[in-house]
């Protein structure tokens, strides 16, 4: 008996073809798109919505990350965004009524270092005037908190200390698609799977595109009063349809779990001078990811040599993992922004917003990126959590640098 | 395993080389010149498919060579193709 099959969630799809025409229409049905679409109903009443796939929903970077919750960031902005998503994951089991397999396990950020030890100190403070819960441990803690850990670090990594973020969570990816994907089905929004965009309807002039009026597919064209792209990985291409340049470089990120450990292990814990990242799923899989390739990809399939790097580095930390083997492993396209913040919102094209930039930390903001989007969709103004992360920050010379928060870099 | 043609060494492990990046082009579309100067410092041209790029062959010869890839395999590609 499957307990994940057991209790799959009844989505009511519509049985009908896509519309000629819609208020919304999202590509991409991952987190992103379904949250959005989500949010656009149960908050504004918006439900003339469609969410196309180009395969089965959550088939991209929502069914390949890690899916670890965490608000632990390094600039304010960001800590403050992250934090409201973490706040609405906590209450999305009691909101939509359906399980999304929430645990708030407490994440561990170790510093084996002094300067990275100053940094842990630093993210801590920084964290609690922005309102999350993070503080900063030294090793006896780190100890009673995990005592799979070697703090030796095999002699080569001593663990100096590390920021304990008390409400890092893991939720079940695949749940959290469904969960919003039957919300949003249940108010009347479309999802339609296997509907490739191949294209957008757009309007130009002298200028370069004016205003973008709706999406090809092969089944047609369907027009829209906002087309929004909640593509991961592949969003330049959407976007130059649209003549948008994307300060987006696409990466692969893979990540493996391993056989079933058959104790607890019972924080999310991150190296930051290793790069690595380890939890325990539901099922006790050892789950290990780390840094993203260093050149831009798409490729989607994994290789021995990262399998092995990763490995090296989690058992230095961990001894026990060196029992264990490899079950899975899998890559996801990430769209990894050049300054390691999100692009959220208008694009400068009439009709056409983005939600990307997503890279390897996506799957905790879909909550809270969904949200703000439909109240940006709603409205035709964005919020002061959303606003710092508009795409014209990069020519109002605002960007938004957090590379040390990824976890993945 | 990934192997890659060093034009001074020869086929080496992947391991051996660091990613440079691709030949930064900003669209001669784009006039304006702060414009341009944005987007030389932050767009991308996030190519599917074949690029032309600078790899490093750190633990090797130590010296900068072009590749062309194809990005949606890793694979390499020789160069007069």
């Amino acid at each position: 008996m499957n307990e994940f099959v057991e209790t799959l969630l009844d989505l009511p799809w519509q049985t009908c073809d896509p519309k000629p025409a819609y208020d919304v229409v999202i590509i991409g049905g991952g987190g992103h798109g379904l949250s959005t679409a989500y949010y656009l109903a149960a908050r504004h009443g918006i439900t003339n919505v469609c969410v196309l796939d180009a395969n089965y929903i959550g088939s991209g970077n929502s069914g390949r990350n890690t899916t670890i919750i965490r608000s632990n960031y390094g600039i304010p902005e960001s800590v403050r965004f992250y934090q409201h998503s973490l706040e609405l994951y906590q209450g999305l089991e009691e909101e939509t009524g359906s399980w999304i397999m929430h645990n708030t396990k407490g994440q561990i950020w170790l510093a084996h270092s002094t300067s990275t030890a100053r940094t842990e100190q630093t993210r801590a403070l920084m964290n609690q005037a922005c309102g999350a819960r993070t503080d900063y441990i030294l090793p006896d803690e780190i100890k009673a908190r995990c005592p799979q850990i070697d703090l030796t670090g095999g002699g080569r990594y001593p663990v100096q200390g590390a920021s304990y973020h008390h409400e890092g969570a893991t939720a079940r990816h695949d749940r959290v698609v469904w969960t919003y994907a039957q919300g949003a089905l249940r108010k009347g929004v479309h999802i339609f799977q296997h509907t490739p965009v191949t294209g957008l309807v757009t309007e130009t002039s002298s200028s370069g595109v004016d205003r973008v009026a709706g999406v090809q597919t092969p089944n047609g064209i369907i027009s829209a009063g906002v087309v929004l792209s909640a593509v991961g990985g592949h969003v330049s291409t959407v976007a130059a349809w649209a003549g948008v340049r994307l300060p987006i470089r696409s990466h692969a990120l893979q990540a493996f779990v391993t056989n079933a450990y058959a104790q607890e292990f019972a924080p999310i814990i991150s190296s930051n001078d290793l790069v690595f990242y380890v939890s325990q799923t539901p099922r006790g899989q050892m789950l290990i990811g780390a840094e993203y390739d260093r050149q831009a990809s798409y490729r989607t399939s994994t290789s021995y040599s990262y399998l092995q790097a990763c490995s090296a580095k989690a058992t230095i930390m961990f001894p026990f993992l060196s029992k264990l083997r490899i079950l899975r492993s899998w890559a996801g396209v990430c769209d990894v922004s050049t300054d390691f913040s999100p692009i959220l919102g208008h694009t400068g094209v009439d009709g056409f917003m983005l939600s990307t930039g997503w890279g390897t930390w996506g799957f905790k903001a879909i909550p809270a990126a969904g949200e703000q989007l439909a109240d940006l969709i709603a409205t035709g103004t964005p919020s002061a959590l959303i606003a710092p992360f508009g795409l014209d920050r990069f020519a109002n010379e605002a960007a938004m640098a957090d590379p040390s928060s990824a976890g993945t870099r | 395993m990934l192997w890659i043609e060093c034009p001074h060494c020869g086929t080496r492990p992947f391991e051996e080389f660091r990613y440079g990046s691709v030949f930064p082009v900003t669209p001669e579309t784009i006039t304006d010149p702060d414009a341009r100067n944005v987007d030389y410092a932050w767009m991308q041209d996030n190519i599917q498919g074949v690029t032309l790029e600078r790899w490093f062959h750190e633990s090797g010869c130590r010296r900068w060579f072009t590749a062309k890839r194809d990005t949606t395999t890793d694979t390499f590609l020789p160069l007069d193709d």
